[in-house]
This record gives structure tokens, sequence and C-alpha cells, in this order.
């Protein structure tokens, strides 16, 4: 009170009229004069300035890939807020530490991502970074990272290439891209042991092409026959061609590659009455608004690296440690501050957050060295999964303990489509079903 | 059997891929102008049929999404053509490329790039073992029907013999008594409407987004070329031809070649036959 | 015509030269990184400026040359190990080959039909090495980070390619005034002018034209490939961005096409402009728009550019302003 009352005998504030343009301005330097006493004061009683780390990321709010990324944006700050609001990340030497993110706009491009990140490193001192969502951007600004010595947690990038490149300070938090579909092909023999035919359609990407060189090879290991593999460019949008060459008695059709295209494709399935009896697709399903597809929807699979209605919880994590929010908690929260429900893409963005929390929490410092050698040993279970990486040379950073979900959109007993999910089977909430006749 | 409905498809959408190149065709025939805002006009014209299908009846709204594009190329001409009308060639295409910036980059402040699908089911016809969406005929009809007025008015109204006029000389059309701003005008913004109209049709096939113009932009000059720069039957033909490949050549062939081989003929075109394949007029 | 000793001629080199010491000499990252996206676009606008601001062939895929020689460089650094500063070179001379040949077709065409035909090149160009596998397919191809070690680490590869990168851009900025003030040029304004009266004058315009384009096309391939291996892996997407050499097109134009300042001022100009627009949260959205709304205003009432202004608000200078 004092400190108040000080504060406007100084401003000298007047109440009559003719200071009135100059109120609001004296308002607010009285409110600021008020809040730097009051937090000096709190600081003298707690012992220090809390530190604040730096999260730095470019993220792909425009172009493209905005769908993924502005969720991941979502899911990043979320953990932000949960870490600032239980007062920070405790340290060894007491302290704690408050964490603020900092992004730009790199409009699923790459020509401004090296500029960006160094401006993140350098102009707005990030202590530790998040990758762009796409594998090529992370590519371009992991050798700021290595260069600038900082760890960066890479959300999104799933593909393997990344890790194989000889970097040491990035860490995957999704599962690779090469385990994205094989599960969809066990799943395909648990249900339909007869189905030998399989079609391979994948998006001219980084991603989609290690996850299909993947899925190409697991399915003939396991006896089918891929009827036909190919792929199509970023941002087509006429699937007519490919749906044509699809032979009629194929079994299966796998792959596709980020929301937009996918969901078109996905789309057009529906309109040229394909007559496969799964359709297990990438990135899109897992989605909210692939609901927005209506009849299109219905059967298609997805797999996804993390679903709200996951069964990840302290109770059956078989004896890793666990960590973090439950996934109850986590959707929630996020409800609460978003209005629409999580992703898998939302859950990344917080899964990588809480990987660097935990790291530091373990070393207890914000020193790079420590927190890599942290981060080397982590293996935990959170509400997105279990968490460990590779450490060998070879695939340093490739992300080991986590698992795909795979989904599919099942129309419910009152008639409206929802997500069940169908693999694992031990977690699954129903039983696949085949596509419906068209 | 599967050529036939590869090249069904092909020359279905190949009929839309016409009336978009029409429009660039005939401001070039007009005016010597290449409009390189015809890709944004286009992606303008696919979010008014968004916002207008869904809450007209598709028979009103593509009309009304054609008066919108010509509208909209009257303020196009009147901003940033007229006064470079007569200047050479790099003005013109610098001042259209700028009105593309301007409508892409204002477009996606306010639209935002994630896309857009328009709900719109017009059924499926099914002959046999043919399958065509009922979206892809409508198209075309509706293209073909579009073709048709434009030559009657072209070729039976007086408008529209001013604007065949003042194409062939300028000079000596303004002598006559004919005013050549009202045709250039008018010939500009029937060619933004061809364009937005032709986007329109287009969004009820496929997803879009702001940025969905370019494709169909360079495929249009591809089509002009082919067809011959200025010739609107030509357009047509160019890109049925167009749509065509795009159909029946994945058959035997990777998809993603199509492009390598659109171009290549393209460019192919252009050296050995500039005119076109049905002459310039 | 300047006389190689007076002002105009060397100010644009020398502005080059000091901005790079500059930044060398002050060793920050973030000054660095800002500097060569800037000198990159200014190396590859005086590119541009030979073909379309002395000889008038207005080329839409100018950026065609860029994403081949630079998968060129780049293919030979990853696959047979070649040193930076000679796949660079590599990939220029490759370039300007590829340019060569291309001319034999397009450098026919006149006007509009070959701005489209350039448009049509790229898109080939881009949808080719798309599908081709020795260069990596829709994947492109990427570099390991051990890489850098040859150059002694990360950091002092990045700024190599630093020092490269103000070497070359300030090589075509020189190359630029020579043409200007050669007779060769003059014979390449002629040809801008009236092509049809430069041939019955006597210039060569088949062989000039070629000449031209070749030397437009060496610099983008050499830019190419130090600007892909200082961000470590090349996609077709990034090689060959239709958008980006629209982007030169008005940089050009902004800063006075013709002339050997103006693409160095264009590029300046142009990508500050862009680079704040897109931090400032009030600008992120519309930054095309706004450079939309500045290349038309400047078409409608200043063709000539920034430097045509300048020239004309301040005789004083024209002599250094060239």
């Amino acid at each position: 009170m004092n400190v108040i009352a000080r504060s406007r005998v100084h401003l000298g504030v007047k109440g009559d009229a003719a200071s009135n343009r100059h109120a609001g301005r004296e308002f607010f330097s009285e409110i600021f004069l008020a809040m730097a006493a009051m937090s000096m004061w709190a600081g003298a009683a707690s012992g220090a300035e809390p530190r604040t780390v730096v999260i730095g990321f470019s993220a792909s709010q425009t172009g493209n890939l905005n769908v993924e990324g502005i969720r991941q944006i979502n899911g990043v700050s979320l953990w932000v807020d949960d870490v600032n609001a239980a007062g920070g990340i405790p340290l060894a030497d007491g302290t704690k530490v408050k964490v603020a993110a900092k992004f730009y706009d790199d409009e699923s491009n790459k020509s401004r991502v090296q500029e960006l990140y160094t401006r993140l490193i350098s102009g707005d001192k990030a202590d530790f970074l998040i990758s762009p969502y796409s594998s090529g951007l992370t590519d371009a600004a992991a050798v700021i990272a290595e260069q600038k010595n900082k760890i960066m947690i890479t959300a999104g990038a799933a593909s393997d290439s990344t890790y194989k490149k000889g970097f040491t300070l990035v860490y995957q938090t999704y599962t690779p891209a090469s385990r994205y579909l094989t599960g969809a092909v066990d799943l395909l023999m648990k249900s339909d042991p007869g189905a030998r035919k399989l079609a391979i359609v994948n998006e001219k990407d980084k991603f989609s092409a290690d996850v299909v060189a993947e899925l190409k090879k697991y399915a003939e290991a396991k006896g089918f026959q891929i009827v036909m593999f190919e792929g199509y460019d970023t941002g087509t949008a006429d699937f007519a061609p490919f749906i044509n060459k699809i032979p009629a008695d194929t079994d299966a059709i796998m792959g596709g590659g980020h929301f937009s295209d996918t969901s078109t494709f996905a789309r057009q399935l529906y309109e040229k009455g394909s007559r496969a009896k799964m359709v297990a697709l990438l990135v899109a399903p897992p989605e909210p608004r692939f609901a927005e597809l209506g009849e299109a929807a219905t059967g298609v699979v997805g797999s996804s690296q993390w679903e709200p209605a996951a069964r990840y919880s302290k109770e059956n994590a078989k004896g890793v440690e666990w960590y973090g929010p439950g996934v109850a908690d986590f959707e929630a929260g996020y409800q609460a501050k978003f209005h629409e429900e999580p992703s898998y893409h939302s859950a990344g963005g917080y899964a990588a957050g809480l990987l660097l929390e935990k790291a530091i929490r373990n070393c207890g410092s914000t020193d790079t060295e420590k927190v890599k050698a942290a981060l080397d040993a982590i293996d935990i279970m959170t509400f997105y999964g279990r968490l460990s990486f590779v450490v060998a040379p070879a695939s340093h950073g490739l992300q080991k303990g986590h698992e795909m979900i795979y989904i599919q959109w099942q129309r419910d007993a009152g008639g409206s489509l929802v997500k069940q999910l169908v693999w694992p089977e031990d977690t699954a909430t129903a039983g696949v079903i085949p596509m419906p006749k068209r | 059997m599967r050529i036939l409905i590869s090249l069904l498809d092909g020359l279905l959408i190949g009929f839309v891929y016409g009336l978009s190149a029409m429009g660039l065709s005939l401001i070039w025939g007009v005016m010597k102008v290449i409009n390189l805002s015809h890709g944004a006009v286009m992606a303008l014209g696919m979010f008014f049929s968004y916002a207008a299908i869904s809450r007209f009846h598709p028979g009103l709204a593509l009309p009304a999404v054609a008066v919108f594009g010509m509208l909209l190329g009257l303020l196009i001409y009147g901003v940033a053509v007229h006064r470079v009308i007569s200047a050479p060639h790099l003005s013109s295409l610098l001042a259209t490329f700028a009105v593309n910036m301007i409508i892409i980059g204002v477009g996606t402040a306010v639209f935002s790039t994630s896309p857009r699908n328009i709900d719109y089911s017009a059924g499926t016809m099914v002959l046999g073992d043919i399958r065509l969406p009922g979206t892809r005929l409508l198209a075309a009809g509706a293209s073909i029907l579009v073709t048709a007025v434009l030559y009657y008015f072209l070729y039976r109204t007086r408008s529209g013999k001013a604007i065949r006029a003042v194409a062939n000389n300028r000079m000596a059309a303004g002598l006559m008594g004919i005013s050549p701003t009202r045709s250039l005008a008018l010939s500009f913004s029937i060619g933004t409407g061809l364009a937005a109209l032709a986007g329109g049709l287009v969004a009820t096939m496929f997803p879009f987004t702001i940025l969905s113009g370019s494709t169909y932009e360079v495929k249009s000059f591809v089509i002009c070329v082919l067809g011959g720069l200025g010739n609107p039957l030509g357009a047509l033909l160019g890109g049925l031809i167009l749509g065509g490949i795009e159909g029946v050549v994945p058959t035997f062939m990777p998809v993603s070649w199509v492009p390598v081989l659109e171009f290549g003929l393209f460019i192919l075109v252009l050296v050995l036959r500039p005119g076109g394949l049905l002459g310039e007029k | 015509m300047k006389r190689w000793y007076q002002a105009g001629f060397w100010l644009p080199v020398a502005i080059m030269l000091a901005w790079g010491a500059a930044v060398w000499a002050g060793g920050e990252d973030a000054a660095r990184e800002k500097a060569f996206t800037l000198i990159m676009f200014v190396g590859l606008a005086s590119s541009l400026n030979i073909l379309l601001g002395y000889t008038g062939y207005v080329s839409f895929g100018h950026i065609v040359f860029f994403g081949l020689g630079g998968y060129m460089g780049f293919y030979l650094m990853a696959v047979c190990a070649w040193s930076l500063p000679l796949a660079a070179l590599a990939g220029g001379v490759v370039s300007a080959l590829i340019a060569g040949l291309l001319g034999l077709a397009v450098l026919r065409l006149r006007g509009a039909y070959f701005a489209l035909a350039t448009i049509g090149v790229n898109e080939a160009a881009r949808s080719f090495v798309s599908n081709f596998e020795p260069f990596g397919g829709s994947t492109g191809m990427s570099l390991n980070f051990s890489v850098y070690q040859q150059y002694g680490g990360a950091g002092k590869a990045l700024w190599l390619t630093f020092a490269l990168m103000v070497a070359v851009t300030a090589s075509a900025v020189l190359v630029s005034a020579m043409i200007k003030n050669s007779r060769f040029g003059l014979g390449l304004l002629a040809i801008r002018e009236d092509e049809d009266a430069a041939m019955v004058m006597g210039v060569r315009t088949p062989r000039a034209k070629t000449i031209a384009y070749m030397a437009s096309a060496f610099f983008p391939g050499v830019i190419g490939t130090l600007y892909f291996f200082k961000n470590g892996n090349v996609e077709p997407g990034d090689a060959f961005q239709l958008h980006m050499s629209i982007e030169l097109l008005v940089m050009v134009m902004l800063g006075g096409q013709g002339t050997v300042l103006g693409p160095l001022l264009g590029a300046v100009t142009y990508q500050g402009m862009r680079g704040y627009m897109l931090t400032s949260p009030l600008f992120k959205d519309l930054h095309l728009a706004v450079a939309g709304a500045v290349l038309l205003l400047i078409v409608l009432f200043v063709p000539a550019g920034l430097v045509g202004w300048l020239r004309g608000y301040f005789p004083k200078l024209r002599r250094a302003l060239e």
C-alpha cells in the first residue's frame, strides 16, 4: 500500500480535467511501478529472480502443413503453461526455472529456416530448440543446432534419415517413419487372413517415402503381393489417374502423405467406389477433422502417434518410470485452453517439452552437455507413451520406445462417426471392421 | 476398359481446363496482355463458389461466381492494366503479376492456407463398370454451355463484334466510333469471369486453398500455347488434349512423369509451331 | 559508356566487398545469416539483369539454373566427394552449358512466348528431377553432418560458404558492369531496343543472346551449390520455386533494370522489407500483398525503378549511379 501511495506522489497525480490526457499514461506507470515494487519485494522474500529457459522453434503456421503445425504449437504452449503454473522446473541448486516459448512462422518453406534458427539462438537467446514440423526443414535446422551446440527435440520430423546424418544433439519424439504403417499389415493379416494384394500410394516427400519403403519390405516379408507402388507429387488434388490404376481385386490400399492430400485421396476413393477391404492411410485419419468427410471416412484405418482414448497410465507402465500428466489431465487441459480435441500433433508437441523437462530435472541443470547425457539415458512412460532413444552414433537420437496406435473410423450406436482404437489388440476399444460396400 | 475410364475422366476435366484457358486466351487475343493474375482470380472464384453453394442452389451460385469474376476483372483492369496497355509487354506482365501477389497475399491473410472442401455431391453416373462422378459431368456440361454462349456473344452481338474489331486493329476501331477502352475493359472482365467460373467448377470437385490457382494458371499457359493464343475454341481443344493426356498417360507410366511430358510438349509446340496447333486468331 | 576507372563502374562491386568484409570482421552468426540471404539474392538478381535488363528478354523461370546447377554441384559433393569451391564452380559451368543448349530452342522466341517458355522449362526441370533417381528423386539428396568436418567444423564451413557467396556475387556484379561498358553490351542493349534493327546493323544476335543467356545462368548455378551445401540437403521443391524466380524479377524491376546498381538496391530493399514483415506480427500475413502493391506502383509510375528515380532526382550523382 505504501509503495503505491509513494508512487502516486512521485507521479504527481492530479485530479483535474486538464491532465486527463496524461491520465492513461500515468495510470499504467503507476501500475508498473507498483508491480515492480511488489515483485522486488516478493523476490527478496524468495531469494532470487526465477530464470527463464527459452525454447525456440519455427512452426508451420501457414503453408501446406499448417493444420499439423498449429496443433503442434498448441501442444508446446500448453506444456509451457503447465510448467510455469507448477512454479517451474527445479534444478540441483534449489532454484526453479520457468520456461518460455519463442517461435516464428517458417511458412512450411525451407529457405528461411536456418536464418530463423540462428536468430532464435543469437537474438532470442534460446537455450533449447524444438524442430520445425517437417523432416526436410528439420534437417536444415539441425545443421544450425549442431553448429551452435544446442539440443533440438524434434516433433513431427518422423523421417528416419534425419537421425542417420551424424547429428549428436537431435532427439526424436515421434515414432520413426519406418514403423508408421507396419502395424497395419499385422492388422490386415489378423482381420483378413486371405488377403494377398496390397496397393501402396504415397506422397513424394521424405517422410512418406520412408514410410512406404519400410512398409513394402515388411509386407513382402509377410507374403503380400504389392500390385502397385507409386508416388504422387506434393499438392496433388486429382487422384483419379491413380485410383484408375489400382487393380479392381486389390485387397488393401495403404499409404498417403499429409493431411490435405490424404483426405482428398480418401474422399476420391469413396467417390470412385473403391472396393478394397482395408484402407490404411497416413496422418489424416487420426485428425478429428477427418470426420468431415462423412461417408468417405467410414472404415478408414489410420496410424497415430497418440490418441485421446489411449490407455497409457502409471498402472500399466510395466516397470518403466512414469512422468507427467495422465491422458485425461492432458486432454482436459487442452480442451480448456483451445476448445478443440487434441490430436497427436498436439500431444507430440507437449511430449517434446516433457522430455526436456524430465532431462533438466534428472541432471539438475540447463547445461547442454549435462542435459544431453540425461536425454541419452532417459526411459520413461508418459501419457504419450514410452520414450527412449537410440544412442549408437549411426542413428543417434532415433526414438526407440514409442509405438504407433491404429485407429479406425466407425459408426457408433447413435450413427455418428467415432474413432475406435483397433490395434494393438490388448489396448483396443473395438474390433476392426471391413470397409463398407460401396 | 481402364483406358476408357481414364480417358473419360481426363476429357471431362479437360473441358474445365479449357474453360479456364479460354479466359486467358481471350485477354491475350484482344489486348496482347498475359494476365498473370489468372490463377489468383480462379482461386477467388473457388472461395466465392464455396460461400455461394453452401447457401444457394448451384444453378444460381455458379452464374453468380461468373458475375463476381467479371466485376473483379473490371477492377483489375481499371487499376492495373489500363495504364500500361500500350506499354511494352514487360510492364503489363509485371502489373498483372503484382495484382496476383496482392490477391494471394490478402487471401492468405484472410483465409489462411487451410484447405477447404465443398460438400456438394451430384451423385455418380454408373454405366456398367464405368463410374463417373456427377460433379465432373456437371462441370463439363457447364463449360460447353459457356463456350457456346461466348461464341454467340462474340459473333452475334454488337459488343462482341466491337471486341473483335478492337482485337483486330485498335486504332482503326477507335476511328470507326468504337470505344477501345470500353471493349478492352469488357473483354478483360469476360476473361476473368471465365477464370472465376472455372475456379468455381473446380472447387466442386477438389479441395482448394488460395494457392490452388497457380497450378491451373500454368496449365492454362500450356493450353493456350497448344491451342493458339487468342483462339478460344483452340483453348477448349487444348484443354481436352491436356485432360486426355493426364487421364491416359498414367495408365502406362508413373503418374509423376505426366508433368514432364506436359511441359516437354509445351516447349516443343512453342518452338516448332508457336502459333499453336490451331493457329492464332 | 563508362570508363573502367570511373566511380559508377566500381561502386557496386566495392559495396559488395565492403559489406562482406564488415560481416566477416564482426564474426556474428545472426548478421552472417541475414547477409547471406541478402547477398545471395543480389547475385541472383544481377545475373537475371544480364538477360532481362540488358537483352530485354523476360525470363520468369530463371530460378531453373539455380536449381539445376545447384543439384549438379550438390551431387558432386555428396556422391563424388568433391570440395565445395570446385563443386560450386562445376555447378556454374553445367548451368551455363545447359543454358547454351536450351538457348538453341527457346531464344528463337520473342516477348511473351519466351516468358512462357521459361516457365515451362522450370516446371519441366522440376518434374524431371523429382523423378530422376540418381538425384534422389522426390526426396532429394543430403549431406552427412561429418562432411562439414572437412572444412574444420560446421561453424567454419558456414563462414567459408559466406565468403564464397560474397565472392560470387561480387563477380556477378563486376561482370554485369563489364558487360554494360563493352561493345558486346552495346549489342545487347540494341537487341533490347529493337532486335530486327540490331540484326540489320550487324549485331550477331543469335550469338550475342546465347552468350548473355549462358552468362546469366552461370552465377545462379554456383550460388545454388553454395546455398544447398549450407542447408545440408536439397529437394526438388526447394530448387525450382517459381515464386522465388518471380521475386527476382520484382527485385530487378524495383531496383532498376538495365543498371548495375539496380539489382543490388532492389534485392536489398525487397528482401529487407520482406524480412522485416515476416517477423513483425502486424505484417506477417500481408508481406506478399505489400510487395505486390510496391511492384504495381513501380510498374505504373516509376518504371525505371529506384536507380532511375534517384538519377532523376539527383542529376549530380548520375556518374556514380550506373
